[in-house]
């Protein structure tokens, strides 16, 4: 029989406000998940009302059309900003990060926390702007619309900047922690892979972010002042500012994407209880993206009137993106191959994400193609594309991650039956969003419209009816893990059998991680040198 | 082997094995954090270029406002700041706490210097309607959207003048935490790091210098 250790971080100490002053990089990484988790779902609600609005073609069925592009904009903000680019980090990244790589803690343990506060602080700019007039012109703030609306768009903006210090500073720690804190023997090589995708999303949030920071503060300044930079009747240039917001956002969908691969590298390992195929190539494609991805973000512009030329340019360099992507897929479906293959939840996730994050990158390359561009843009086939990888993606790959690591956290495990009934759920909901939206899409259906006519009417409606199934598989993912922290059977050490350093120690960690500091004899996934038994009881 | 909890340092943090881990990661955060700055100074260089590119007549002609004995002065007390920011940090090392003092405190004399030549700068601008944007009223440069230039001229030595106030207080703290005998050439790190906080604001300027004032 498992039990809990008496000692460990989580009865280290006691009351709320040993929480809000810790330093402990797991209680940090659990102030993140429960801060993300409320965001996530009042982003989710969003998400619903503009499924209800557009379930028949009546206008204003379910809100006003005034306040549909609130909504359909606070959705994507909140989902973008202060859901899935601090998600894999800041919680897991946070918890795991460390313990890969035995050390006792992050490198700026108060800069840590911070962070964190960082994130709250800029949460409630955003949840202050909702409150005084909110913001109706879509996550991406375009110039001279948002320069010009009498609406909250500075408290907004200024939310963005906040949280992407508190972004920056969480990925500079992760990028010293990984040079300067790896325990005796753990070499670059033996990291983990989730490791190596953390350090290459560091680079990335120290990289791009800054340039989001500075966009903002010219919106604000543009607002404030009228300093004319992005209005064209002033001499200045609009279009600057899409080339300053998606130098930023095109990165960031990679800061969204490349630590899921990181737990998806961890995964398919521990559930395959086999080596990693091509551990190298996977770890250097994580650089290779983290690098090409600063060279296309004006595939986002095709229509925005830049030179043909650099259309051209931009277009070609897209599809080099693909290539470090399709390396780790491949690599991946190599590793599978002759494994011991386990079907628990983390794997059910796992193999959705195989297909969701497919299917995402090759309609990307659809978008990537200039020609296919101009007639796709601004349809839903471009909002179905990017919710196949932000949530297809990297949301999945979170929760993939949180049933791998949620009896490590907590040392207590879910129910394994209920968990593949949501994660079942939440694949079939999703699909059925998504595809809808491809078709619709492909109809020619804009997006960001309030109201569409009778021929989008079907497609539409079961869009809407995938994104109710898919919330009601979220809700449930809430319940059955939210009960396991306080009800579920005690895991043990390693209940998956997995070789990364985190699974050596109890289950939940002591405070200093491990009761004796630990050295790396062997590499991560070198399932043909050693066997360890899961601790699961059956 | 890790050292026994009498046998650490004071300031040895309790996740590093030893001083030399800990001041290397402190390091190496402060350059990561200068190349964010880098970066959020580049939105602003990437704006010049643009608009100087588009305008180059009003640049050439706007340019001719800006006060060159002004701005070549506030380049001189940088550079001479950060030499004694230097010094500064050499004392400590040599364990002259009184000397680490006085420099820094010349640093901090000159940092409000420049402060001040800045601020009869911008005041003339003020007065004579050079402002940003839509407050921009003044009449006699040729070219197109004058503005534009004063726009980017007051962002970027804005930015940069903010830049320096953080630097103001950064170094305050710092005297405070020499007075309070925290640092030796044993442990001086938040020193160096404030040290190279400031080369990079005087670098800042060092770029900032001649594309603002000395276009010709
Ligand atoms: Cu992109």
């Amino acid at each position: 029989m498992n039990t809990i250790p008496e000692q460990n971080f989580l009865t280290a100490e006691k009351g709320l406000k040993s929480w809000l002053t810790t330093l402990d990089h797991k209680r940090i990484g659990i102030l993140y998940l429960i801060s993300i988790t409320f965001f996530f779902f009042v982003g989710g609600l969003f998400a619903l009302m503009i499924r209800l609005e557009l379930m028949f073609p009546q206008d204003e069925f379910f809100i006003k059309l005034d306040d549909f592009n609130q909504v359909f904009t606070l959705h994507g903000v909140i989902m973008i900003f202060l859901v899935i680019i601090p998600s894999v980090p800041a919680v897991l990244g946070n918890f795991v990060l460390p313990l890969q790589l035995g050390a006792k803690d992050v490198a700026f343990p108060r800069l840590n926390l911070a962070s964190w506060y960082l994130y709250m602080f800029g949460a409630s700019f955003a949840l202050f702007s909702i409150f005084t007039g909110g913001v109706d012109t879509g996550w991406t703030f375009y110039a001279p619309y948002s320069t010009t609306i009498d609406r909250s768009v500075i408290s907004m903006t200024m939310a963005v900047f906040i949280i992407g210090f508190s972004s920056i500073f969480t990925g500079l720690n992760f990028i010293v922690t990984i040079h300067k804190l790896r325990a005796p023997g753990m070499t670059w090589f033996r990291m983990p892979l989730f490791a190596w995708s953390i350090y290459a999303t560091g680079i990335l949030q120290v990289v791009a972010t800054p340039v989001i920071g500075i966009t903002v503060v010219l919106l604000v300044l543009e607002r404030l002042l009228g300093i004319g930079i992005f209005d064209p009747t002033m001499g200045g240039d609009p279009v600057l500012f899409q080339h300053f917001f998606w130098f930023y956002s095109h990165p960031a969908v990679y800061i969204m994407i490349l630590p899921g691969m990181g737990i998806i590298s961890e995964t398919i390992t521990a559930m395959a209880h086999k080596n990693i195929f091509g551990y190298k190539a996977i770890a250097y494609s994580s650089l290779g993206i983290a690098f090409t991805s600063f060279l296309v973000w004006g595939h986002h512009m095709f229509v925005s009137g830049q030179s043909e030329f650099a259309a051209m340019v931009f277009s070609f360099l897209t599809f080099f993106v693909a290539i470090p992507s399709a390396i780790k897929v491949f690599n991946w479906i190599a590793t599978l191959y002759k494994g011991s293959i386990s079907l628990d939840t983390p794997m059910l996730y796992t193999f959705s994400f195989l297909i969701l994050f497919t299917i995402g990158g090759l309609t990307g390359l659809f978008l990537g193609t200039l020609s296919v561009n101009v007639t796709l843009s601004d349809t839903y086939f471009v909002v179905a594309h990017f919710h196949y990888v932000m949530m297809g993606g990297s949301i999945i790959a979170f929760l993939a991650g949180l049933h791998y690591w949620w009896p490590k956290i907590w040392g207590r495990m879910y129910n394994e039956k209920l968990a593949k009934i949501a994660c079942g759920m939440v694949f079939v909901g999703f699909n059925v969003t998504f595809i809808s939206q491809f078709l619709l899409g492909l109809k020619g259906m804009p997006r960001r419209y309030a109201t569409f006519t009778s021929e989008f009417a079907q497609l539409n409606g079961f869009s809407s009816w995938g994104a109710f199934l898919l919330g009601a598989g979220l809700l449930l993912t809430a319940i059955y893990l939210i009960h396991a922290v306080y009800k579920g059977k005690p895991a043990g050490n390693n209940p998956w059998g997995a070789l990364t350093l985190e699974w050596t120690t109890s289950s939940p960690p002591p405070h200093n991680n491990f009761e004796k500091s630990p050295t790396a004899h062997y590499g991560p996934y070198d399932f043909d040198k050693i066997v360890v038994e899961s601790t699961l009881d059956d | 082997m890790e050292a026994s909890y009498s046998d650490r340092p004071k300031h040895l943090a309790h996740h590093f094995a030893e001083s030399k881990q800990q001041y290397d990661s402190a390091k190496l955060g402060m350059w990561l954090f200068l190349l964010t700055e880098v970066l959020l100074f580049g939105g602003l260089f990437l704006a010049y270029s643009v608009f100087r590119a588009w305008y180059p007549e009003t640049f050439v002609n706007a340019n001719k406002e800006l006060n060159v004995i002004l701005g070549g002065l506030n380049t001189i007390v940088l550079i001479t700041s950060s030499v004694t920011m230097a010094l500064a940090i050499r004392s400590i090392q040599l364990d002259r706490k009184e000397a680490t003092l006085k420099y820094l405190f010349v640093t901090l004399l000159f940092a409000f210097t420049f402060l001040v030549i800045k601020y009869f700068e911008y005041s003339h601008k003020f007065h004579e309607g050079q402002l940003p944007g839509k407050f921009y009223t003044f009449e006699g440069i040729d070219g197109t959207n004058p503005h534009i230039f004063f726009s980017v001229y007051f962002m970027m030595t804005g930015l940069h003048g903010l830049h320096i106030l953080g630097g103001i207080g950064v170094i305050t703290w710092m005297m405070i935490r020499v007075r309070k005998n925290e640092f030796s050439s044993q442990y001086y790190t938040p020193l160096e790091l404030t040290g190279l906080y400031w080369h990079l604001v005087d670098m800042i300027w060092i770029y900032l210098f001649p594309m603002l004032y000395l276009i010709r």
